[in-house]
């Protein structure tokens, strides 16, 4: 069979490039995403490790996380179109009315 | 009535309060009915007394006493002798035939007087003021005479002192006006400070204040004559009469009482007030006896104040300063007749005195009145026919000042002169001296007489056109001072010429004592070639005032220059004021200086420097608030400002960083749960 350690480091790379996607990218639906990105490795993370196991724990955990994901995303576009009515740009770096 | 004595100075007492309470709402002739009538009332209880008085059965020798009740219960007090004995001050009444003649001078004249000023203050200003003093003045002058111990009597003698003041001091918005009410009461004050020293010294001599136990005491023969007590209270006693009475030194404030109105001068400083000395010496009349270096005092006192006084008259031109200098002058002779042991001729001519000084006194008010103000004598003359009711009253008065023949000056003075040659007290020198006084005292009144009312006018022209006669609210009281002038002598026709005395009859039983000088060596043609002697004088003096006043005016003024220096010594009266001045007032006024001085440097300076410290002590609380404690928490209020420097920084608003921080949380979790596990 495929060894466990290579869906682990599957994982582990796709989630290092979301995270490096949401730390850097400029536009905000690339960062979103980057985050659906993290949240499948963690996906992938949880499947392979419940086949490890033999234990179903770990599949329906993946499924609670896909729907919280699709929320999640649901959300997030909600957020960037309100955000994009008020300041007219998807670009993290021109969201800075907080800035002293 | 006699039961209800004390009525008498009551009445006065309460025209005083309603004037002083209620006056400025009174309409004027509520405050005359008030003012005037209550004085009338007390005339009309006081001649009711006497009357009663005189009935009284012979056993009581004409005294009434009524002792209302204990004023001050002093108990048991030791004498100098050793002796305890009660002193107890009453306030009582004694009405008795010294006090009878007192009495009904001072309502009399005085009530004559109230009627005069409805006339002469109708136009002034301060109309129930006035009459309330001269109220007040009643009432204090009536509690004078009526009081039955020294004490009563001083709170009598300070009361019209007050009244004095007040009533000097009537316009007192002038300056000179009320400088005069102070000298007034300041050089009085010198006298009852001597007053009372003598009632003390009598207190604890006599081991009582009352008239009638010191009297008695006195008479026993318990005191030896010449003791040094006996003189010392005289003395004292003196000192406070010549307060009072004007006599050398302490006159200087009569002529410059002057300033207030001149009822007011008629009243008090001629008839009533300034004869309370004279009273009190004659009330204290038993005690002089004893001391004969007193009555030497008295005497020699009295008789160079009659000429010294007279000598400034002389030279006067105000009018009232004339009549003023003549009251002391006369006052001396009353003086002078009390201390050669004549305590009845003195007191008889303080009633006839009362009489024509207040005449002149109102006459010189009417005239005054007459001249719309003018008080300058150099500036009158030829009035006769202007005001001839004035004129022709004014002419008995100064008969009878000058003692002319049967006017009652005449019988007074006489008997005064008389009793100077021939007592063993008296002395040829002492009736020298009265004898050239009634010379000149003969000649300055006449001089005032022709000066106004005779010659060529002097008036101004703007002046002359109000002359007018005064109204006869004024005229009456001077028509009938006049009768007195003219009657009130032959009371006291003397024995010499048919007559019985009965004025000194009259006045035996008080001054008891002098019965042992009534008897002399003399002859009664001695008494006779005297009385003839003072009638030449003073026609002398009238005969000279007559050439120099209306004859030859020129004259007064050559003799003046030719005399140049004494001239103007005497017109500035012999500069005895300055002298006071320098020697009293000005020492006390730098005393008064060091004291204020010490009262603003040391004392406020005490309390302002006690301001200064408390004050100090805030600053010094308010620095260690504002350095020290707001420091402390402006200091940790920096040190958390200044702590949160750093952090601020990452707050950047960059929403990127918030995520590379979120980054770094996670990583340092993962870092910490890998190290411990």
């Amino acid at each position: 069979m495929i060894p466990t350690s290579y869906y682990i480091l599957l994982g582990s790379g796709l989630f290092t490039i979301g995270v490096i996607g949401v730390l850097t990218r400029r536009n905000v639906l690339i960062i979103l995403m980057s985050i659906e990105l993290i949240l499948n490795a963690v996906n992938i993370n949880l499947v392979a490790l419940s086949q490890h196991f033999r234990s179903v724990d770990g599949q329906i955990f993946a499924i609670f996380v896909i729907t919280d994901a699709a929320a999640e995303a649901a959300v997030g576009l909600g957020l960037i179109i309100a955000l994009f009515r008020n300041k007219e740009t998807v670009n993290a770096d021109e969201i800075d009315l907080l800035k002293w | 009535m006699l039961d209800y004595i004390w009525l008498i100075p009551i009445f006065p007492l309460l025209g005083a309060a309603t004037q002083l309470f209620l006056g400025w709402r009174l309409s004027k002739n509520a405050v005359t009915a008030v003012s005037v009538g209550l004085p009338g009332v007390a005339l009309l209880w006081a001649l009711g007394c006497v009357v009663q008085l005189l009935g009284l059965p012979e056993g009581s020798h004409h005294v009434f006493v009524k002792t209302l009740y204990t004023w001050l219960p002093l108990g048991p007090l030791r004498l100098t002798g050793g002796s305890l004995a009660n002193l107890n001050v009453h306030v009582g009444f004694q009405l008795d035939p010294l006090s009878t003649v007192m009495l009904l001078v001072v309502t009399g004249v005085g009530f004559l007087i109230h009627v005069y000023s409805i006339g002469y203050m109708a136009h002034e200003g301060g109309y129930y003021r006035f009459f309330g003093y001269m109220n007040l003045f009643m009432f204090s002058m009536l509690i004078l005479v009526l009081a039955n111990n020294y004490l009563m009597m001083f709170v009598g003698w300070e009361g019209v002192g007050l009244c004095s003041y007040l009533l000097i001091g009537f316009y007192f918005q002038r300056r000179s006006a009320s400088d005069a009410g102070k000298k007034a009461f300041v050089v009085n004050r010198i006298g009852d400070a001597g007053f009372l020293l003598g009632v003390m010294l009598m207190a604890v001599t006599f081991g009582s204040v009352d008239f009638r136990e010191v009297t008695a005491q006195a008479l026993s023969g318990r005191i030896p004559v010449g003791s040094t007590v006996i003189v010392t209270i005289c003395i004292l006693l003196f000192i406070g009469a010549s307060g009072k009475s004007a006599q050398i030194p302490l006159y200087t404030w009569l002529p410059d009482a002057m300033e207030g109105p001149t009822p007011v001068s008629a009243l008090i400083h001629a008839a009533t007030m300034v004869t309370a000395g004279v009273y009190m010496v004659s009330r204290s009349n038993a005690l002089f006896i004893l001391a004969p270096t007193a009555m030497a005092l008295v005497a020699g006192i009295g008789a160079a104040t009659a000429i010294y006084a007279a000598s400034i008259g002389l030279v006067q031109n105000d009018i009232k300063r004339v009549l003023a200098y003549s009251t002391i002058s006369q006052l001396g002779y009353m003086f002078l007749a009390c201390g050669v042991g004549a305590f009845g001729a003195g007191i008889f001519h303080l009633m006839t005195h009362a009489f024509f000084k207040a005449l002149l006194f109102l006459g010189a008010g009417s005239v005054i009145h007459a001249m719309s103000g003018e008080q300058d004598m150099r500036k009158m003359g030829a009035l006769w026919s202007r005001i001839p009711t004035t004129a022709k009253t004014m002419l008995v008065a100064t008969l009878a000042i000058s003692g002319a023949p049967l006017f009652a000056g005449f019988f007074s003075k006489d008997e005064i002169l008389w009793k100077a040659f021939s007592s063993p007290y008296g002395s040829k020198l002492l009736w020298l001296i009265g004898f050239a006084t009634a010379g000149l005292t003969a000649f300055y009144m006449f001089r005032l007489f022709f000066m106004t009312f005779a010659g060529k006018s002097r008036v101004p022209h703007e002046v002359e056109h109000h002359i007018h006669e005064s109204p006869k609210v004024m005229t009456i009281p001077l028509i009938c001072l006049a009768l007195g002038a003219l009657a009130a002598g032959y009371v006291g026709w003397p024995k010499m010429l048919g007559g019985s005395n009965h004025f000194e009859h009259f006045l035996e039983p008080v001054f008891e004592n002098s019965k042992a000088l009534a008897g002399s060596e003399y002859a009664w043609s001695v008494e006779f070639g005297l009385m003839l002697l003072s009638v030449a004088i003073a026609t002398l003096g009238f005969l000279v005032a007559y050439f120099w006043y209306v004859r030859r005016p020129e004259v007064p003024e050559h003799v003046a220059a030719k005399a140049g220096p004494l001239y103007k010594l005497v017109l500035n009266k012999y500069h005895v004021d300055e002298l006071y001045d320098a020697l009293f007032v000005n020492r006390a006024k730098d005393l008064g200086s060091v004291f204020a001085a010490f009262d603003l440097g040391v004392i406020d300076g005490g309390v302002n420097g006690a301001g200064w410290l408390t004050r100090m002590s805030g600053e010094l609380s308010r620095w260690w608030d504002t350095w020290i404690i707001d420091g402390l928490l402006n200091v940790l209020a920096f040190v958390v400002k200044v702590m949160s420097y750093p952090v601020r920084v990452i707050q950047t608003g960059v929403v990127e960083n918030y995520a590379w921080l979120i980054t770094l949380g996670v990583v340092i979790f993962m870092v910490y749960y890998f190290v411990h596990f």
